[in-house]
């Protein structure tokens, strides 16, 4: 095994799978918001949601596309640098996966189409209900991937038969808790991401005096739910954080910063852990409270990360600050949260540019909040692919040399760094371009498999296809 | 249990080669005209249908992957080089789809990538093919062919003759499709790519006796695979015909028929195995209780939906291209 080859297939990884996440944190949240526009549409009758609707169903497009695009590699890569962990944990991870494409794929790809073609075609109800269908095939394709991902940081309903885990109870794999505190912190997050770009798009126009009643409408809704789910947000990270202190105690010695058993254990705050001395420096921490949040008690035994066998430790600098950066964006978003909805709902917020400057720029939070999350999860799992089973180390393509990994990991920044910037200029051009109203059907022409179609003037160029 | 994932996994590699070749064939046909006019009729031929079709490619991978994961594991890690730029060139072909009609002076690159990458992605579908008809380099359940362990003449030989069969096939689906110099242009193509492929098989068989391939001794064993060049031959009959006659309709469906007795050749030739002399299907499939799991949901009801799906997103799309101006 090649250690080289090990770090690259690492950095790879982490490189096409952050690359991806961001799309289907973008687009599951982007689906949910569709529908309720819709469903406030059929309902009120109001042109200002279909003019909304129309607008980011163009987003929504491109961010989907990309999503899908960056996912193709997704279902390759396992294989190609971690054969051992696909060759011994396929029998339950390949099922799984499985189910994500068969499931996700029937609902988005059938439904989106009508959704780009088929409003003319339609009547409203199936309208409404093929979005909440593409809505709903997102967030399978997030069930699937969450619970696949918590088998590998709680491995459940297994037994070891010639090396290979063979799944023996697939209810235990399917409602393991930990999948579901962990599911709805990933959903919860996606919404978040959706509502705050809403909100911050909303900021943006308003900022710039456009598209004012819809701009109103925007940071109204977006800022309200993010009121309503950030406190809920919190609580399931909460139990989240919880499934780590009792399954993966390393993790969270890492995350807290811990290094020696405390009783009652302090919360350290901020510090710089030092690995190699097995200490903090610059540390400011509160006596009790880490007690508190790991057993929810005043005097409780918290594990410190030296009462592991050093081989089994986490690196520890980035789950710690991944972490912390995660929480602070989370309490940031909270706060926005609460004063903007305090400020839409009482009808003043047009008139405090200062917080509506600090709306627009905050739709990079939920991004790194869900980015530095995942980062908290993978790194505080190292050094297992499958916790407590499957070393990393061992989990890769034990041939794969370190020339080869260096050539893909190349090719998949150059391609990753191109498409990129063209799908990022692209919706920006969208979202300069702004709302049209009133609004312009798109041609009628039903086309069920393009998501990134209805994005432009190729829409005509279907709909000549079609006949 | 073990048979009827087989069977979808045949079924679905079929569809992926079938549907995604015909789309990729006309890329590679879209980069041999400078006509405005022809490529846009290309364009308008695939655009709204390329991209089901190239999910079969995801479908393909993740049934490989949960119910023969041995396979999965032994494949991806061996064609490592040839899969990077496969997966490479699909992802800035598809994004030439949505970026063409959107740039002015940038179009020459999104063209350039979308005939490229389609000629890239066949090339090493095809190389692939071929490294797995001479073998790999596998001991104990475990590649050890290196970076370029799939690299061979016979294997590039491969990749050229699926370029020379997907344009075919493609060439064929323009024919159905579209009308006017589009359709005249590809009937003056099939005969030359008809041929070119006709070489290619001739290439392979004589290389493949001169090299004393195992696989050969197959058709010693199992003289009724004879079944599948005598369908082809007779499907090549009836597209020379039906070129020679102008049935728009015949052509692609001849084509398809001669990739479908290529197909079943390679499956039977390959059976019992799943890698030739590596690894049977038995051996390879996943446990009972993985199989099982699959079966009850997406097996037994998900898959026939997509199929129908598949089924009704081509019927909207029936009919010729009309060869209206873009702009």
């Amino acid at each position: 095994m090649d250690s080289a080859a090990l770090f690259l297939s690492r950095i790879q990884f982490a490189f096409t799978i952050s690359f991806h996440i961001i799309f289907p944190a973008f687009s599951i949240g982007l689906a949910a918001w569709l529908t309720v526009l819709e469903a406030l549409h059929l309902r009120t009758g109001r042109s200002a949601y279909r003019v909304l609707f129309d607008f980011w169903l163009k987003i929504f497009g491109v961010a989907f596309g990309m999503g899908v695009v960056s996912g193709i590699v997704m279902a390759f890569q396992l294989g190609m640098n971690w054969s051992v962990l696909s060759r011994m944990s396929g029998p339950i991870q390949g099922p799984l996966l499985s189910y994500e494409t068969f499931t996700a794929f029937m609902l988005e790809a059938t439904f989106f189409g009508v959704l780009i073609f088929g409003r003319p075609r339609v009547p409203p109800w199936f309208y409404l209900f093929s979005t909440a269908m593409v809505a709903l095939g997102t967030t399978f394709s997030a069930f699937w991937i969450m619970v696949n991902n918590s088998w590998m940081q709680a491995p459940v309903g297994y037994v070891v038969e010639k090396g290979i885990f063979v799944p023996n109870d697939w209810t235990a794999i399917n409602f393991s808790p930990v999948v579901w505190v962990r599911f709805p912190h990933m959903l919860l997050a996606a919404y978040l991401t959706g509502a705050f770009c809403v909100a911050a798009t909303g900021a943006w126009y308003l900022l710039r005096g456009r598209f004012m009643a819809e701009a109103k409408i925007m940071l109204r809704m977006g800022l309200c739910l993010a009121a309503l789910l950030m406190p809920i947000q919190l609580f399931i990270g909460h139990l989240a954080g919880d499934y780590v202190h009792d399954r993966q105690p390393e993790k969270f010695a890492a995350i807290e910063g811990r290094w020696h058993d405390e009783q009652p254990a302090s919360e350290v705050l901020v510090a710089i852990p030092d690995e190699a001395s097995a200490s903090n420096k610059y540390a400011i921490s509160i006596p009790v409270l880490g007690s508190l949040i790991g057993s929810m008690s005043f005097d409780s035994k918290e594990v410190g990360l030296t009462s592991f066998p050093r081989q089994d430790w986490p690196p520890v600098l980035i789950p710690f600050f991944t972490f912390r950066i995660m929480v602070g964006c989370g309490l940031i978003m909270l706060a926005l949260a609460f004063i903007g909805s305090y400020l839409s709902l009482t009808r003043r917020i047009g008139r405090y540019r200062l917080f509506l400057w600090a709306t627009f720029l905050s739709f990079p939070l939920p991004f790194i909040a869900t980015w530095t999350g995942w980062f908290t999860a993978e790194v505080g799992r190292q050094p297992w692919a499958v916790y407590g089973l499957l070393r990393t180390a061992d989990a890769m393509t034990p041939l794969l040399t370190a020339e080869a990994a260096v050539i893909s990991l190349v090719i998949f920044a150059i391609v990753y760094t191109f498409i990129f910037s063209f799908g990022i200029f692209y919706i920006y051009r969208l979202m300069r371009t702004g709302l049209v109203r009133p609004m312009v059907t798109p041609a009628s022409a039903a086309v069920p498999n393009r998501p990134l179609s209805l994005a432009g003037e190729d829409a005509r160029l279907l709909a000549e296809a079609g006949e | 249990m073990v048979t009827y994932w087989v069977s979808l996994l045949a079924i679905s590699i079929l569809l992926y080669v079938l549907l995604d070749g015909f789309d990729l064939g006309i890329g590679i046909l879209f980069g041999l005209t400078r006509n405005e006019a022809r490529r846009h009729a290309m364009w308008g031929a695939v655009a709204p249908i390329w991209d089901g079709n190239e999910t079969w490619l995801v479908v393909t991978a993740v049934i490989l992957w949960g119910a023969f994961p041995a396979v999965y594991a032994m494949l991806m890690s061996a064609f490592y080089l040839p899969l990077v730029v496969m997966l490479s060139a699909l992802i800035l072909r598809g994004v030439a789809f949505e970026f063409r009609y959107k740039a002015e002076r940038m179009r020459w690159i999104w063209d350039f990538s979308f005939f490229g990458g389609s000629l890239v992605a066949t090339f090493v579908q095809g190389m692939t093919v071929g490294a797995l008809v001479e073998g790999l380099p596998i001991t104990s359940g475990q590649y050890t062919g290196g970076d370029f362990g799939w690299f061979s003449p016979f294997a590039v030989l491969c990749g050229v003759g699926l370029c020379f069969g997907y344009t075919l096939l493609g060439a064929c689906w323009l024919i159905r499709k579209c009308d006017g110099v589009v359709k005249a242009a590809a009937y003056r193509q099939v005969p030359y790519l008809s041929i070119g492929l006709l070489v290619f098989l001739i290439a392979v068989f004589s290389f493949a006796l001169a090299e004393n391939l195992q696989i050969m001794h197959r058709w010693i064993e199992r003289p009724y695979l004879l079944f599948f060049p005598a369908i082809a031959a007779l499907a090549a009959i009836v597209l020379a015909i039906s070129v020679e006659r102008h049935r728009d309709g015949l052509p692609f469906y001849m084509v398809a028929l001669i990739f479908l007795s290529a197909f079943g050749t390679l499956a039977i030739s390959f059976w019992p195995y799943m890698i030739p002399y590596v690894i049977t299907v038995e051996e390879a499939a996943a446990p009972h209780s993985s199989l099982a799991f699959m079966f009850w949901g997406e097996g037994l009801f998900v898959y026939p939906l997509m199929l129908i799906y598949t089924v009704i997103s081509y019927r909207v799309f029936r009919g010729k291209v009309r060869a209206t101006p873009m702009h």
